[in-house]
């Protein structure tokens, strides 16, 4: 025993109960001690957004404070933090607010592709090199058809993909396969959609003589199906009895309509034109003509992968909306053309995408046809498509049962991402109005209120549910 | 017989000229009675302009247009430019590969699997119902399953290969071990022959042709199942070939495909052939 003792228990002078932490020599001292602690810890701008996340997630938790303080007395704090830990990712939250730029959880990624024009923006951010330029080392895998970019990405094997707009949505509601969630960062493609005929219908365009037309559509769960359905429901034919819609892969779509087991389909470009190209088919309607600036394709991922590797998302986000401004930009649509014409992309002849995406296109009728607007890459994930989608999908008794369309739009469609994305490339789409994501459009002249889809629902009389 | 097989040879000849005259005659040009007056830029956008460097090569090709890609696939067939396009070569590798591993591991159950069978009458008839409905499945009714259940689609595209090949060597071979002899195996039994001794000194090499000819048959079948599995996984492999270049509706790389699909399946059963002369005896 001696005396040199630390807290100097020997000492006359000294208090050995100063305070709680036993290392001040009074409760104000380390009051004080602490203070400085925090207010130091709130000079270090990572440590404070840290910081914050959490304590937003947990006033979140627990909007009111008193609650909040006697479920904390009630468990103790390690225990509550333990739990609340295995409910929020509250890690991966605070990594995604801080979203600096490095520390790629994985650099090597797969991105599964169907070679159609729509793919457009996720396969140009390659030989533009923009992947490259955020760190990502991006492994372009064409897939055969949908189904098969739906199992491989339940199983892991694509870590992103190109899908069909709405299939995020029926994959997170386990429509068509297990439930998983899957998420929208952004719009591939708006418009770039046609309507095609063969030609032996060249005089037969009035769609309410068209009982008995057999049509292809390239998936259940596309915009392609939806589109069709009210083009035909709006001109007083039900889709379901009147026509049939067959599911048949694109280049599909083209053999049956010369062998003419088919009248017409409702398919991607680049082979509408490719129709037109083979001289079988004309283009009736461009699919703007339905909806003028309608989703088609999406660009997304799951949830799980977002949560793994938050920084790499974000990463191939900003190469993706880069990717989409290149592609928006009528100037390069030549270049464009071009590049993804090529076998290892799309494998078609130039000239058929370029008609595609300039809009300067034959429209098999012996007239050539100028559409700027054809085909865009508007990569906004508005929840108000997501909402159009979910009422189609109810109309046509795909979903049975009463749903709340907005909540699963916001949760599948990541706008507020997309926004904070763009808004950190400098975009000035960043800030597009309305604020809220419901952007109000209308599909053949019937306005579409996000806010009201039971009312615009009932507002059809051909319809399943 | 020297004549016999230098005539067969020349009617061989002289069927594939016929076949490509019919093929040419089938694919001339058809002249365009009245030249339709056509906006300049409406015949460069449909592939048709005469001045254009984009003009259509599309529809059935002659026999000409087809001697002209099969020479310049086959002058290159190793080129690797990225992950989907490969030259005909690394597909066909990349086939050849799948249906090897597949192949072995059914080879490997069925063989043992087999012998057990066909050694006991009461496995025979416990397992028969099980065989027939498994036998007649198509590869593509299998590849959902596989995938949902395997989560790999090269993995996926194996078992498939595997499920449909294993099941006439495994027939096969449990025929072949049950109808040896009685005699042979009575005298190996009064020779108290072990039966370990006897399961490969007897029973194997008088069943040996029946077994080829099992493993004959599910290697004609592994060579079917892979393009179609190919089609489906997509990636590598000559049936992806075929599904990409249909996809961009260019017949001459699908009929060239179709014909190395075809070379590579007569190679195949040759060596098997071979393989079966090896091991026949005459009684």
């Amino acid at each position: 025993m001696s005396d040199d003792n630390f807290y100097r228990p020997y000492g006359t002078d000294s208090t050995l109960s100063g305070c709680t932490c036993g290392q001040h020599a009074s409760q104000q001292a380390h009051d004080a001690g602490a203070e400085s602690a925090r207010m130091a810890r709130g000079q270090d701008a990572e440590a404070l957004s840290r910081d914050f996340v959490e304590a937003a997630a947990i006033r979140a938790l627990f909007p009111n404070d008193n609650a909040r303080r006697r479920f904390l007395k009630a468990v103790g704090i390690g225990a509550a933090m333990a739990a609340i830990n295995s409910l929020l990712p509250i890690q991966a939250m605070q990594a995604m607010a801080e979203d600096k730029p490095g520390a790629l959880e994985k650099k090597n990624l797969k991105i599964g592709f169907i070679p159609i024009n729509c793919a457009t923006p996720l396969i140009m951010a390659d030989p533009l090199g923009l992947y490259k330029a955020q760190g990502l080392n991006v492994t372009l895998q064409k897939t055969a058809g949908w189904a098969l970019v739906r199992d491989n990405m339940l199983n892991g094997e694509l870590d992103a993909s190109h899908f069909l707009a709405p299939m995020p949505l029926t994959i997170s509601l386990g429509l068509g396969s297990n439930a998983q969630p899957m998420r929208v960062a952004s719009i591939q493609n708006t418009n770039g959609q046609a309507i095609t005929l063969a030609l032996k219908h060249k005089d037969n365009r009035d769609p309410r003589n068209w009982k008995g037309f057999k049509f292809a559509i390239p998936f259940e769960f596309s915009m392609h199906n939806f589109l069709l359905r009210y083009y035909l429901a709006e001109h007083g034919l039900d889709p379901d009895r009147d026509v049939q819609l067959r599911v048949t892969p694109p280049a599909e779509m083209i053999a049956n309509l010369r062998a003419g087991n088919i009248d017409g389909f409702l398919g991607p470009d680049p082979f509408n034109q490719r129709a037109v190209y083979d001289e079988i088919g004309f283009i009736h309607i461009l699919s703007k003509e339905i909806w003028d600036g309608h989703p088609c394709c999406s660009f997304g991922t799951s949830q799980k992968f977002i949560e793994e590797n938050p920084n790499t998302f974000a990463a191939l986000y900003r190469a993706i909306l880069n990717a989409a401004a290149t592609a928006r930009d009528p100037a390069n649509r030549t270049m464009i053309a071009q590049t993804i014409s090529t076998p290892n992309y799309l494998n078609q002849p130039e000239i058929v995408i370029r008609q595609g995406l300039t809009g300067r296109f034959a429209d098999g009728l012996g007239v050539v046809q100028d559409d700027p607007r054809r085909s865009d890459f508007d990569p906004m994930p508005w929840y108000s498509m997501a909402t159009w989608m979910l009422t189609q999908l109810k109309r046509w008794g795909y979903i049975k049962g009463d749903m709340d369309f907005n909540g699963i739009a916001e949760q599948v469609f990541l706008m507020t991402d997309a926004r904070r994305q763009m808004h950190e490339l400098d975009m000035r789409e960043a800030s597009a109005e309305p604020l809220s994501g419901y952007k109000a459009f209308s599909v053949m002249g019937r306005p579409f209120d996000p806010t009201q889809p039971k009312a615009y629902l009932d507002g059809f009389a051909i319809k399943r549910a | 017989m020297k004549t016999l097989r230098f005539r067969a040879a020349l009617l061989s000849l002289a069927m594939l000229a016929m076949l490509v005259l019919v093929w040419q005659m089938a694919t001339l040009p058809v002249a365009k009675s009245a030249k339709v007056a056509m906006d300049e830029e409406y015949a460069v956008l449909m592939g048709k302009s005469v001045s254009s460097e984009q003009r259509k090569v599309s529809g059935f090709p002659t026999p000409v247009q087809f001697s002209t890609l099969a020479f310049k696939q086959l002058s290159d067939p190793f080129y690797d430019r990225g992950p989907n396009e490969k030259g005909i070569g690394i597909q066909l590798a990349y086939s050849l590969g799948r249906v090897a591993v597949g192949y072995l591991i059914a080879l490997l159950v069925a063989i043992p699997l087999g012998f057990a069978i066909g050694m006991s009458p009461l496995l025979y008839r416990a397992l028969d119902p099980f065989i027939q409905v498994l036998k007649p499945i198509s590869p593509l009714a299998w590849m959902p399953i596989a995938l949902y259940t395997i989560k790999d689609s090269s993995i996926s595209a194996i078992f498939v290969i595997f499920i449909c090949s294993v099941w006439p060597m495994l027939i096969n071979t449990a025929f072949g071990v049950a109808a040896v002899r009685k005699d042979w195996l009575n005298v190996a039994r009064t020779l108290e022959v072990s039966p370990l001794r006897k399961a490969f000194m007897v029973v194997l090499p008088a069943a040996a042709p029946t077994i080829i000819t099992g493993m004959r048959i599910s290697m004609g079948i592994a060579w079917l199942v892979i393009v179609a599995a190919e089609m489906l996984i997509g990636g590598t492999g000559i049936g992806y070939f075929v599904w990409n270049e249909w996809n961009n509706l260019s017949l001459s790389n699908v009929i060239f495909a179709v014909l190395m699909i075809g070379v590579m399946g007569m190679l195949l059963d040759l060596l098997f052939a071979t393989l079966q002369k090896k091991v026949t005896y005459a009684e």
